[in-house]
């Protein structure tokens, strides 16, 4: 039996311990994977710092091998810093942020799985921008990841955060709900609305096939990274203002897993569904390997 | 399932699979030889051979020979280093039959003389597993000191090897035994949580039915 397997666990922690829940994660992890407390928060540390990094080596210029990526994250943000966009400034950070992220793993930089490297950009594309406006200390960015850590271990357990299992609602989908969980956390929500808050980002990406052009991590791979953290925005809102999810948690997290299982194999991975077999993907896939 | 596996690992991109997991096949297979790496002829198969160009697998792969971790920055530029490092190497893209859909062989050569045909797959989530060694069909990751013995397949031999380790105060942290080697072999493979010294490893070659000891240390 894995650590975390429910997400009504994780509720009724936090209800009946005084320790908050992000410490109850720490211990119960740590205690479980043999180190000390104080290693287990040097190395959730080193992953924010290493989020930092990635995102402040993010460079305009680069492409990745298959030239299909790059520079896309420095449009985004040269737009945002025109003042003129639809849904402001932090938003339009946000989006940046994601993009600028999926690109930095496309092109071989060092990144921060979150939960897997093709969903890398959602976590740090909330977090990062959220502690910028809010002045968050580093320990409560910290306590957010084990929060998100948390409530992934659950989606791991009872469904997948493989695409090539359970197609890309267990990547995006699953980035999506631990980086809504961790913002409702930052902004002092309780586990209750956290549990909302990852229903409705993982109902809201039930269903999203893996089909990655030419089977590379990068078409559609890096904007959904956008994708999956603009819903985490919009469920953590949501659960912040009172609203529930009708169905638990732990149920949709089921029937994600039950989506996974119905999905052809042609949509979790292979490259040869949804947008990896339209014409162009497909025109391009030749063009690419046959060189 | 650890919580380092939903926040992390740290690695460079673009995929746990194809390429920080094949930066730890190379490296596994570095601690195998248990020597620098002087020629690999490399053959990438299945979804490896399909898109590992595009993720970078035949780089992470190099890196790794070469002793990098899958978060060195150096990974991209792991040709360049096996340059420097007089590392000779070649890639080929086939079907190895049977084998996991992320599978590479590797035939290396060590710098000292060492020999080492393996085969190792990436099992998602940047998780390895070595599958062969040579002739000898078996399954570890070498991400913990690990004895492979091959034996004469009878009674005795289990029980001596784990006295002997007993005995130095080793603690095992599995044990597999396969008998999957050719003709009346079989072959142990024991993970241990601490390292055993030459003392032990000589002792347990010199057992009757041992035919050969490989110990695949942390470096
Ligand atoms: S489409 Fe597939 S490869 Fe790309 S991010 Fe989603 S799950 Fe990962």
């Amino acid at each position: 039996m894995a650590l975390f397997y429910s997400v009504r666990q994780l509720e009724e922690m936090e209800m009946q311990s005084a320790l908050p829940l992000w410490r109850q994660i720490l211990l119960a992890s740590a205690e479980e994977s043999g180190i000390t407390p104080e290693q287990s928060l040097e190395k959730m540390g080193a992953a924010l710092d290493a989020m930092i990094a990635a995102d402040a080596d993010y460079d305009p210029g680069q492409s990745s091998h298959s030239r299909l990526i790059g520079g896309d994250g420095e449009r985004m943000r040269r737009y945002v810093a025109q003042g003129e966009t639809i849904c402001g400034d932090f938003v339009g950070r946000v989006i940046s942020g994601a993009i600028r992220m999926g690109e930095c793993n496309a092109c071989m930089h060092r990144i921060v799985a979150a939960p897997t490297a093709g969903a890398c950009g959602v976590m740090p594309a909330v977090l990062l921008p959220y502690a910028a406006d809010h002045a968050t200390p580093r320990e409560e960015l910290i306590a957010a990841l084990y929060i998100a850590s948390g409530f992934g271990m659950v989606i791991a357990t009872r469904a997948s955060i493989s695409g090539a299992e359970a197609g890309c609602q267990a990547e995006i989908g699953t980035a999506s709900a631990m980086a809504a969980a961790a913002l409702v956390y930052l902004h002092g929500g309780n586990a209750q609305q956290m549990s909302s808050a990852v229903a409705i980002a993982l109902k809201n990406m039930m269903g999203l096939v893996c089909d990655p052009v030419a089977g590379l991590v990068e078409v559609p791979c890096v904007k959904r990274n956008a994708a999956g953290a603009m819903n985490a925005l919009c469920a953590a809102e949501m659960a912040l203002a009172g609203i529930r999810s009708r169905i638990p948690a732990d149920e949709v997290i089921d029937a994600m897993r039950a989506v996974g299982a119905l999905m052809s194999p042609l949509l979790r991975e292979t490259g040869e569904g949804g947008v990896a077999a339209s014409p162009t993907a497909v025109r391009f896939r030749n063009d690419f390997f046959g060189k | 399932m650890d919580i380092f596996d939903l926040i992390g690992p740290i690695m460079v991109g673009p995929s746990s699979s194809h390429t920080a997991g094949a930066v730890r096949i190379g490296l596994a297979c570095r601690r195998i030889l248990g020597e620098e790496v002087a020629e690999a002829d490399i053959t990438l198969s299945g979804s490896f051979a399909a898109t590992g160009r595009g993720h970078g697998t035949d780089k992470a792969i190099v890196a790794g020979l070469l002793g990098m971790a899958p978060d060195d920055v150096r990974v991209p530029d792991s040709f360049s280093y096996a340059q420097e490092k007089g590392l000779l190497f070649s890639f080929a893209f086939g079907d190895i039959p049977l084998a996991h859909p992320n599978t590479a062989r590797l035939v290396l050569k060590g710098e000292r003389g060492a020999e080492a045909d393996i085969e190792a797959a990436s099992l998602g989530g940047g998780r390895i597993e070595i599958r062969r060694l040579g002739d000898m069909s078996l399954r570890f990751s070498a991400e913990q000191p690990t004895l492979i013995i091959r034996n004469e397949d009878r009674p005795g031999n289990v029980a001596d090897v784990s006295r002997i380790l007993s005995e130095g105060k080793i603690n095992i942290a599995t044990f597999q035994v396969n008998r999957n080697s050719r003709g009346g072999e079989a072959v142990m493979v024991i993970e241990c949580d601490t390292p055993p010294d030459e003392t032990l490893l000589r002792r347990i070659r010199a057992l009757p039915g041992i035919l050969r000891a490989v110990y695949v240390s942390q470096e």
